[in-house]
């Protein structure tokens, strides 16, 4: 019974850690502020670019963030949200950039170098060991014999 | 023979590439707004907030576009380039006043001298962010038929105009195809109702 009347006392901390974290733009809808956190996360920072936008400061990303508040305001789509920064500032926005002919070698060249070099390391190893399990020459046979001659006196 | 050949050639490839990027300037990311239609802006003047300047107004004549700010430390250091180009004669030079107050960018142009026929005053940044600005200064070159033909991003030097843009000026005026470009796909268009708005009257 005691845990029950904790309960509430448990979601005003829930409540007062959201309301930690500050940022200018608030949403009326929660889905909205859940959609405009997980877009400002997928794209980059121009201005420093190892930043995504929810992570950077710069005058740049505010008005980004500004603009995608925005367009979520009014419904827009994730995808139209994407195509207008694609539009204006290139693939490069993206940190998940789209599978196409120029980004080929970097979608699957990761995964090409595997299988290049599975197959040579897959090749070295099996020839080793066909190396040690060649049949003996005659004169190493006749070593062996000896040896084992020798062991029996 | 391979078993050798193969391992230097795989590290002479990568090493191809690491040296390639060695020249390469991350901060330079290329616009993809190049030889597409100039994004629409209509935003007052810098110095008089009454008067306006939209693409619109500017069709018919190849232009430049310097994207600058009082804030703008490298702007100062490009300056001297604008002015340059400003005072040849050759092509008419604009400004976007890039998230600036008015205040700073008239006392700005004040101090240094305006080289610009009219600077746009862009106070929030969107038209900003229309051309795909993320740092001033930035300079792009429009055709008469408002599309974006070139764009430099950092302190313009006389090389850069030397060797890239007068050669793309020329290139520019001398070829009626890419002036006819957006007009012609207009033209349809536009003159149609003109056409028969008029026989009635005649």
């Amino acid at each position: 019974m005691s845990s029950y009347r904790a309960l509430p006392l448990l979601l005003a901390l829930l409540a007062s850690a959201a309301a930690w974290s500050i940022d200018p733009f608030q949403f009326d809808d929660p889905a909205h502020t859940e959609r405009y956190k997980t877009l400002i996360e997928e794209f980059r920072c121009l201005q420093c670019q190892n930043q995504n936008l929810a992570d950077s400061d710069a005058p740049l990303a505010v008005d980004l963030r500004r603009e995608i508040a925005d367009m979520i305001r009014s419904e827009r789509s994730d995808d139209e949200i994407r195509g207008f920064l694609v539009q204006r500032y290139g693939d490069f926005i993206l940190y998940r950039p789209p599978v196409q002919p120029t980004t080929w070698l970097l979608w699957f060249g990761p995964l090409m170098l595997l299988l290049v070099s599975s197959a040579t390391v897959f090749t070295v190893v099996r020839r080793r060991s066909q190396l040690v399990e060649a049949p003996l020459t005659e004169s190493k046979h006749e070593d062996t014999e000896r040896f084992h001659g020798d062991q029996e006196l | 023979m391979w078993r050798f050949l193969l391992p230097v050639m795989v590290f002479l490839a990568i090493a191809g590439f690491l040296y390639a990027g060695l020249d390469l300037n991350p901060q330079l990311i290329p616009s993809p707004l190049i030889n597409k239609p100039a994004p629409d802006f209509d935003l007052p003047t810098v110095n008089d907030p009454a008067r306006r300047i939209s693409r619109k107004q500017l069709l018919g004549q190849e232009y430049l576009l310097n994207v600058w700010a009082s804030w703008c430390v490298a702007c100062r250091e490009e300056h001297n380039v604008i002015t340059a180009i400003a005072q040849s004669g050759e092509i008419p030079v604009y400004g976007l006043n890039y998230k600036d107050t008015r205040k700073n960018a008239t006392r700005w142009l004040a101090q240094f001298g305006d080289p610009y026929v009219a600077s746009a005053h862009d106070l929030d940044g969107r038209t900003g962010i229309d051309f795909g600005v993320y740092g001033a200064p930035e300079t792009f070159l429009v055709d008469a038929a408002g599309n974006i033909r070139y764009k430099f991003i950092g302190v313009l030097t006389p090389e850069v105009i030397e060797d890239e843009i007068w050669p793309l000026v020329a290139t520019l005026r001398s070829t009626p195809a890419a002036k006819a470009e957006k007009p012609a796909a207009d033209k349809p268009r536009a003159e149609k109702p003109v056409v028969e708005e008029q026989d009635p009257a005649e």
